[in-house]
Formats: structure tokens, sequence, C-alpha cells
């Protein structure tokens, strides 16, 4: 961001109102949503009340004195958007952090949303090569998706390995609140695999003011669509961790003295992330921006307002549970879902892909209800004993997170399984796909 | 002369505005920001100040900027064009913006107006109307659209003159009235009508007496909802609300569907624009985008109109049912609706009521339910709107205010589980949680024994009632043991199984199955209680649960084929076979 003075521009040096995270003063002529320099650091506009301006200062007002200079820059946050942005990592400003320029066209972040008739349905199937993804939770391009995961989950990692499968043409990597060490290992991973050049990132990690957090996703997401209108690209956006990224608006929204909605969190919670969310776009000319994002939970309580409201805006999501029974992090057939499936399964993959799955899940539904049956001391019937086999397998052969591989390899796995432990009429799918597919091991 | 006024606070799309002269609640005004003008609405006045939501982003916006006011309040523009047509919030035509991203202040025309339609008079000179009397017909789509005496025509009029049998532009006068004072009033295809009110121009509003078919086994055959009804789908995400809504719109009988996309998914709506235009209506045979309108008002799309979009697409389904017809109206979701309410309340900083919802939420809501109905139109013909609101209640708990409001107002429940989804039981309306009153209606009971068959009620209660008694044995077992219960118990909870995999789950997505005629659920419910009456017997528990399984296959394979196809009955037969050995059972104890 410049910070350098113009000649024209008007200088404050009184402020009448410092807390934590604003600061007031008096000053004219200043629009909405502009930015200010104040004392150095970026701050924008909040509220503007009469002649009082009040400006949201994103390093935090620590230091800042009643003569500290402000000077309004005449606009909103912007990012200079070009090719150059490629193989780059950016502060939460998008000043690169190693330093140096960028050449391109200055954008207004946060800018407006697409009209609803100029999308296109999305179609494209994104294949990860994890079972537990691709057979029961197909990924679609245009999609927006979080994992739901605690803390420590092995989310960041998932993601990682998702962004480099997917085949896009562009990964832009959001980190709010990132440890320094995630932010390296995203670095190396994507090093490794020899697609720095084609990763984007903006990172605020957990050394940088957490206020400074709030601009993060609209940089990455203006990166985004300047690749997928522009140069009708694939994206890919990471956005990690959006629970982080909500604790900043609550901080922001409390300090405004708002009064807090459900879990102390501002009651616009549900449009601020649906802005960003809702940025995942299928273009007609071939562009598209998918957003995979991480929302932690705590003790993984999903009615918590952050991930309840995600739950609502976006499309399905991908809970991560460790297995105890194979001892791998598994991704829970039960609890996620991509609601996009529909679009792709049984059209761009295999016709009984729909019903497989669900034949599957249901088997494992009836293996729980069996576990909790053995758990309370009764006794097992042989359909029972059946369907924990079953279970068993099915979940190390399917739904680890280190399975790799092809969407038919899947579904003949799962008749693999079906065969193994049961008849057709238990495993309930239409009788053409049965005559077709089904493998009789017993 | 318009009241003109500046700007004097900006809190994100809440401004301030000072003005001199006279400000009406809910009036209509603009911010003219550089070359756009922005529109906004009236929400509160203390003295010179009027506080007004801005129903656009305020970026950039000064302090000093001049407003002007409208003297009216939101209104929707009602004639012949609306059908087919996706609308914003505020009824601007999506279509006819350009670009990929919607600019801000850009208002587009929602019909069209150099467009000519063949015009037939219903009325003739002399005649006595009021409004909502129809002076004539023009043809929209297949629909014969109505050209009305305006809403807003208070009192009789007398018809002066009348345009011939031809061609016409919707703002082209049709007809001129001549009120009791002998004043002479033009009218054209094109009124307006502020979307706040409810429009009355009908005679009577009786209770609900039909059913409106769905063509969802789960709510035709156990909670049918009626026409000119209402209804509500609370349920955590990932249940299916959406899904379902979709699939209510696609398969019901109705002339006309509503959508208000309210606050949702931009790809929700896409998947409507891409899929409609290409369905086929199951009783019509025409493209369901045919009888479709979209208001679309996605949740990254402005906050402020998205409680002005629910109130637009009931007036647009007002506007039809005065023609005579039947309309759906669905809004997913209004507790979007009640959000928006609740942040403009927030900046308003008024004192918030629970969860921090505007106090008067629940008599916002009953209201807007009550504007729903069958009615009677002046010229003795009827229509109706059939209203289904979705409610995505908070961490998926009902007890929250949105829920508890309507759920005082909405005559049907349908409470989707989220049990039931996660065990990929669709649709996961919950059979015990859920009702429709309309089922103890006594005009609704017989109307259903005539027009369905004969003692369907009781077969209906008897369903129900099975599904009761499975769970209550379910949930024994599930203390006791397998082994520690009688036989018994397990057949009562498989036959209550056999109801849920047959008659309540129907998968959505197959061609077959996603549809069912009332006449088959009749034929289904008789073959499942004719299994479920039997009197079964067998030796062990273990027993049980696979021969049940081999009956509800046999079953399931019926609803995936034709009706009444070969495949059809060829599943039943089996289904025949499997039941007979259970008759040979019998013999042979009875023999012993």
């Amino acid at each position: 961001m410049e910070k350098d003075t113009k000649a024209f521009q008007r200088v404050y040096t009184k402020l009448s109102q410092l807390t934590k995270a604003t600061v007031s003063l008096n000053a004219k002529g200043i629009g909405y949503d502009e930015l200010a320099i104040v004392d150095g650091r970026l701050a924008q506009v909040v509220k503007i009340m009469g002649d009082i301006v009040t400006l949201q200062i994103f390093g935090g007002t620590e230091g800042i004195a009643t003569n500290a200079e402000v000077i309004f820059a005449g606009k909103s946050p912007t990012l200079k958007v070009g090719e150059d942005l490629a193989g780059r990592f950016f502060n939460a400003y998008g000043e690169p952090i190693e330093g140096g320029e960028i050449m391109g066209d200055e954008r207004e972040i946060g800018g407006p949303s697409v009209n609803p008739v100029r999308r296109k349905q999305p179609s494209e199937f994104i294949p990860t090569g994890i079972a537990g993804i691709d057979l029961n939770n197909a990924l679609v391009t245009g999609q927006k998706i979080p994992f739901f995961a605690d803390p420590d989950q092995p989310y960041n990692q998932v993601m990682a390995m998702v962004a480099l499968r997917a085949k896009a043409d562009k990964i832009i990597l959001a980190g709010m609140g990132l440890t320094r060490d995630d932010y390296l290992y995203f670095k190396n991973v994507f090093d490794n695999a020899g697609a720095l050049d084609r990763i984007v990132g903006f990172i605020n990690t957990t050394e940088d003011p957490p206020v400074e957090r709030l601009l993060v996703p609209d940089m990455a997401l203006s990166a985004a669509e300047y690749f997928a209108v522009e140069k009708n690209e694939k994206v890919l956006v990471l956005l990690t961790d959006m629970t982080l990224y909500s604790d900043a608006l609550s901080i922001v929204s409390n300090r405004m003295d708002q009064i807090p909605s459900k879990d102390s969190m501002p009651g616009s919670l549900y449009s601020d992330l649906a802005r960003l969310y809702e940025k995942a776009v299928q273009f007609p000319d071939g562009g598209s921006i998918t957003i995979i994002a991480v929302t932690t939970l705590s003790g993984g309580d999903i009615t918590h307002a952050v991930p309840d409201n995600t739950g609502y805006i976006t499309e399905g999501q991908l809970f991560l549970r460790k297995d105890s029974d194979i001892g791998k992090v598994i991704v829970d057939p039960f609890r996620s879902l991509s609601r996009l499936k529909q679009l792709v399964i049984g059209k761009k993959t295999r016709e009984d892909h729909p019903q497989v799955m669900n034949a599957a899940v249901r088997l494992y539904a009836d293996a729980a209800n069996a576990k909790t049956k053995q758990e309370n001391g009764f006794d097992l019937t042989d359909y029972d004993e059946r369907s924990l086999e079953f279970a068993k397998e099915y979940s190390s052969k399917l739904l680890a997170i280190d399975v790799n591989i092809e969407t038919d390899q899947m579904l003949e796995t799962a008749y693999g399984l079906f065969g193994k432990y049961f008849k057709p009429a238990e495993v309930g799918i239409r009788q053409e796909f049965v005559d077709k597919y089904w493998k009789n091991n017993k | 002369m318009n009241t003109i006024g500046n700007v004097t606070g900006i809190i994100a799309n809440l401004v301030i505005v000072e003005t001199e002269g006279t400000t009406a609640q809910n009036e209509i005004c603009f911010i003219k920001h550089g070359d756009t003008r922005l529109m906004a609405e009236v929400i509160k006045v203390v003295g010179n100040k009027s506080y007004i939501q801005v129903f656009e982003s305020t970026r950039g916006l000064k302090i000093g900027t001049e407003v002007e006011f409208m003297g009216h309040m939101l209104e929707v523009t009602l004639g012949p064009g609306i059908l087919s047509k996706n609308f914003d919030g505020l009824q601007n035509d999506l279509n006819k913006m350009d670009g990929v991203f919607l600019k801000r202040g850009e208002y587009t025309d929602p019909l069209d107006m150099d467009k000519k339609y063949e015009f037939k008079p219903l009325a003739k000179e002399g005649d006595k109307v009021e409004a909502g009397s129809w002076l004539g017909e023009v043809r929209e789509n297949w629909i014969p659209h109505k050209i009305m005496v305006p809403f807003k025509f208070k009192g009789g009029y007398t018809v002066k003159s009348l345009k011939k049998k031809g061609e016409y532009t919707p703002d082209e006068a049709i007809a001129v009235l001549i009120d009791s004072d002998g004043k002479e009033h033009k009218v054209t295809m094109v009124q307006k009508w502020p979307v706040k009110v409810p429009i009355r121009a009908y005679k009577d509003k009786p209770r609900p007496f039909k059913i409106m078919e769905t063509g969802i086994r789960v709510m035709d055959t156990l909670n049918p909802m009626a026409e000119g009804g209402t209804g509500f789908i609370p349920g955590p995400f990932g249940s299916g609300k959406t899904v379902l809504q979709h699939n209510l719109s696609k398969n019901a009988e109705a002339d006309l569907v509503v959508i208000a996309a309210c606050g949702e998914r931009a790809n929700e709506v896409v998947e409507i624009f891409t899929e409609f235009p290409e369905l086929e209506d199951p009783r019509s045979g025409r493209k369901l985008m045919e009888r479709t309108t979209i208001i679309a008002n996605t949740s990254n799309m402005p906050v402020a109109a998205r409680e002005a979009s629910v109130y637009t697409a009931m007036t647009i389904s007002e506007y039809y049912r005065a023609m005579g017809l039947k309309v759906l109206l669905l809004a997913d979701s209004t507790s979007r609706w009640a959000q928006a309410l609740r942040e403009m309340s927030n900046r308003m900083e008024e004192l918030p009521g629970p969860d921090g919802f505007p106090m008067d939420l629940s008599a916002i809501i009953a209201n807007f339910y009550a504007r729903a109905g069958f009615v009677y139109l002046p010229d003795g013909e009827s229509g109706s709107i059939t209203f289904i609101g979705t409610v995505s209640p908070a961490g998926g708990n009902l007890k929250e205010p949105v829920t508890e409001s309507t759920k005082k107002v909405a005559r049907c429940f349908y409470a989707l589980s989220q049990q039931r989804a996660d065990s990929k039981r669709y649709p996961a309306i919950d059979p015990i949680e859920s009702y429709s009153k309309y089922l103890e209606y006594p005009e609704i009971a017989e109307y259903l024994n005539k027009n369905i068959s004969e003692n369907w009620t009781e077969s209906v209660l008897k369903a129900k009632d099975i599904l009761l008694r499975g769970k209550e044995a379910y949930e024994q077992i599930n203390i006791l043991g397998d082994d520690g219960v009688p036989v018994d118990y397990h057949i009562r909870y498989w036959k209550s199984e056999l109801i849920d995999f047959v008659i309540l789950q129907q998968d959505a997505f197959d061609k077959v199955d996603a549809s069912s005629s009332l006449e088959r659920q009749d034929y289904m419910l008789r073959k499942t209680l004719e299994v479920t009456d039997f009197d079964f017997s067998f030796e062990s528990f273990e027993d049980v649960g696979p021969y049940f399984k081999r009956m509800i296959n046999a079953l399931k394979q019926m609803n995936y084929s034709e009706f009444d196809s070969d495949k059809f009955k060829k599943n039943e037969k089996e289904l025949e076979a499997i039941l007979k050995e259970q008759e040979k059972e019998k013999v042979k104890e009875e023999a012993q």
C-alpha cells in the first residue's frame, strides 16, 4: 500500500476517540469504506456521523497518540492484479512478503457480486483420488465447501493434497491466523510438487495483528476473480481458517458497541461469510472459482455460530474424524456432504455411482447401530457381525484419507466388499446394476 | 415536488438523511451518488432525520450527498410479461442487466413494454366494475392473463370504453373507466402495487377444503398440503430443505410457481435457471420454466433487498391469484429474511428481542403467512396461493424465534430430521414430529375419501400408528436387547421400517420415483397396509429382519418401475410369493 503523502491530500492530527481497534476524528468529505493511514498503519472508515469519522485500524491501536497523523487515501482497499501475482506470497495488504513491486492493474477488493443469470451450472468433476471425497462427496468446479475439523486434525495437509491433485490452473492460498509452521509447510509442499508458479498466497500468520485478517479473503478472491474472469482459468481458493476470520469480525463489532448475537458473533455473520463464499462461481467461458475452506470446531460442536452459519452458506461440508477401529483419519460419511455431487456422479462418473454410494453408507450406518448394540452388551446377529466386518474394511479401503485411486476403482472396491459380506437383497441397489456389476466373492 | 434531503450519517447500509420536507415510513428514496442513484427505503423518522436502509453497497458515499424522496412505498409493476422472468428482490429483470457483475444503481424494467399482446375484451361498455374486475385478457405463455381494474381503484366504476380485440403494447390504454363522480380514468395492462400491502380484491376467503397434490408421498399421503394452505419446512443444514423445495416446484399441482430465493446460495438459483427450461411439467407437458417465476436475492446480494424479495414474490402471487389461478409460492429461506431484519434493528440500536431479533418478528411473520389462502373472486371464480417457506434454525435448534413464530401460524409442519438425513433416508421428513392440521379438517377428510379412495384417512391414520408403534418397539429393543423382547416387537419394528422404506422414502433423483401420482400412492398405501395387516409368525427374531428386507426390496423395486408396467407387476408377484412363504409356515404350524 502506498504510504507516501501526496501534496493534495489533507492531513489530520487530532483524534477525538481511541479504542482498542478504532479511532475517531473530525474530518470532512470522506467516503464510506475509504482507506486511511493512521500513524503509518492502515485503517478503513467504518462509520460516519456528521463530521465524526470512525476508522478501524487493522494493525491495532497500540501506541497511537491523540495527535497521530491521519492521511485519507480517497479510495477503498485495492490490489494490483496481473500475471505477476503467480508464484508469490503477500501480506494482508497485498504487499509481497519477500519485498519488491507488483506490476498490474489496481482493483478494488470486495467488489460486486456476479449476476446469478450470468453464472453457469457447475458440472465439472474434480477428482482428488480420496475415496471419502470422490465416492461419497464428489467435488465440482465452482463449488464452495469447508472442512469441519477439530484443531488437532490434519486439515491443512489434506487441503494441500486436494489442491495439488485438483489440476487447477491457479491455487490461491488465503491464510488467516495461520501458524508460521503451517505457512512454511504449504510453501514446501507446493515447492516440492513443482507447483509454486501456480500458487498465489495471501498470508496473515499468528504473528500478525488479528484484525488484518479481515482483508485476506477479499484480497485472495479479487486475485481469483482476475484469473477466472480475465484469463478464463480454473482457480482453486483455499481459505484457512475461517473461524479465526470470524473471531476478527467479532472483535471489530465488539469494539463498535454492536449487540452481539449467538456465540458473541456479530448479527451480520451470515451475510459477512456469504459475501465471501458466494464468490465461488462457474463462468460460461470456462473460468471458475472453487473455494475449499477450513472451519475449525471446538470439540466437534457444529451448532456454534460459525460452523452453523457456514453450513447454511456452503455447498456441503467435509468432516474429518479419527476412526479408532483402524487408527486412521477418515472422511466421515455421515456428517460429510457435497451438495453439488448430484451434478456429476452417475453423469461424469459411472451410472451406478449414486446407488453404490448410498448403499455403502447405509450399510455403514447399520454397522454403527450394531456397534452400539455391542457396546451395550447385547448379542449380535449374523447380519450385525457381517456389517461390522464390512465397516472396518470399508473404512480402511475407502474412507481413509490416505487412499489415492481412480473413481472406477472405488466402485469396484465397493462391489468387492458388498459381495464379500452381503447378498444383493441386503444391499438394495437397482437390479440392473446388480446384474451388471455385482461380484460374488462368497 | 419531491422532498429533498442530505446525508448526515453512514453506518454500512444504514444512512441518516436530514430533510426539511415530508417523509413517510417505508417511503422509497434515491441517493444521488455520483452518476448512480442508489435506492433506499425509510425505516425510521426522528425529528427531521430519516433513517433509510440502502438496497445497495454504500462504499464511497459521502456526507452531504443529495437524497430524493419519491412519495411512494416500494412498489412492483404488475402486467403481462412477469411469467418465466428472473427478477432480483426489487423486481429488476436480471437478464436485462449488462455484464457478468451486478452494477450498483442499475435498475431495469420488469416488463417488456415494446412487446405486443393479443388483447381480448371480457367486459363490455356500461359494465359496473371494481378493483380486480376482469376487463379483458391477453395470452402470456399459455396462461390467459387477465387485465384487471387496478387494485388501487376504490369504489365502483363504469366501463366507458374498451379497446377492441387486437394487438397492443402493455402501456397502451385499453379501457376508460368512469368513477362515481363522473371522472374518467385510463387503464393500461400495467399497474403498480406497494408490496407490503396485501391485495384484497376478492370476495371471500374460506377455509381450505381440498388438497394440493405434490407427488411426494410423505406429504400427500401422510401430511397433505391444502390448496391455499400454509406450511413450513424447518431443518438443519444438509437435511435436504432445498432439494425438497425444488422437488415441490417441479411436481406440485399448480398453475404457477413463484420461487423466492431469499438469502440462499446462488448455485441453487442457477440450477433452476438451467434445469427448468429443459424439464417438463408432469401434468401439462409444458416446460417447467413456462410456469415459474424466480425472485432471486441470493446471499451475496444486498441484504436490505432480502426483506423486499419475499414481499415482491407474495405480491406477484396475489396478482396471479386474482386471475383465478392456483399459485404455489415457495420461499427459501424465511430465516434469512428475519436475519436481515435483525441486522438492521441492530444498526438502529433498537432494544433486541429474543436472540437479537426485533420484537415484532412474530407479528411480521404472521401477517405474511396470512396473505396466502384460497379465495373466491368477485365474479365467482376462485384462485389460491399455497405458501411453503423453509426455516433454517440456528444450530438445528427448533426452539429459536423464527421457527417458533412460524409454527404458530403455518398449518403444516414438515420437520426435517438430521438423524434421517444422516442415514440417507430422504426426504428426511420426520414422520412422527411432522403434522398437517388439514388432515383434521372435516372438509379435507371428506374431499380425500371422495377423491382418492374410501376410508383413505382411516388408512393414513393407521399407517401413522404403525410408525409410532414401530418407533416405540425399536426403543424397547435398544434398551432390552434383541432377545430381551418378544419376537412380536421385532415384527412391529419391521412393519414400521417397511412403511418407512416404501412410503416415506422417495428418490428425488430417480426419474420414476421422483413423483408419485395420487392413484399410485393410493395403490402403494393399500399394498403396504395389506402386508402390515398380515399376521406374521417367526421362530426367532433373527428371521424377521431378513424376511422383511426381501419384501421391502420387492416393494422398492415397484417404486422404481413405471406404474402398472410389466416390471411393476413382476415385482408385485415377487412380493406375493414372499408372503406365500409365511402362509405355508402358518399351515405347517397349525398342522403340528
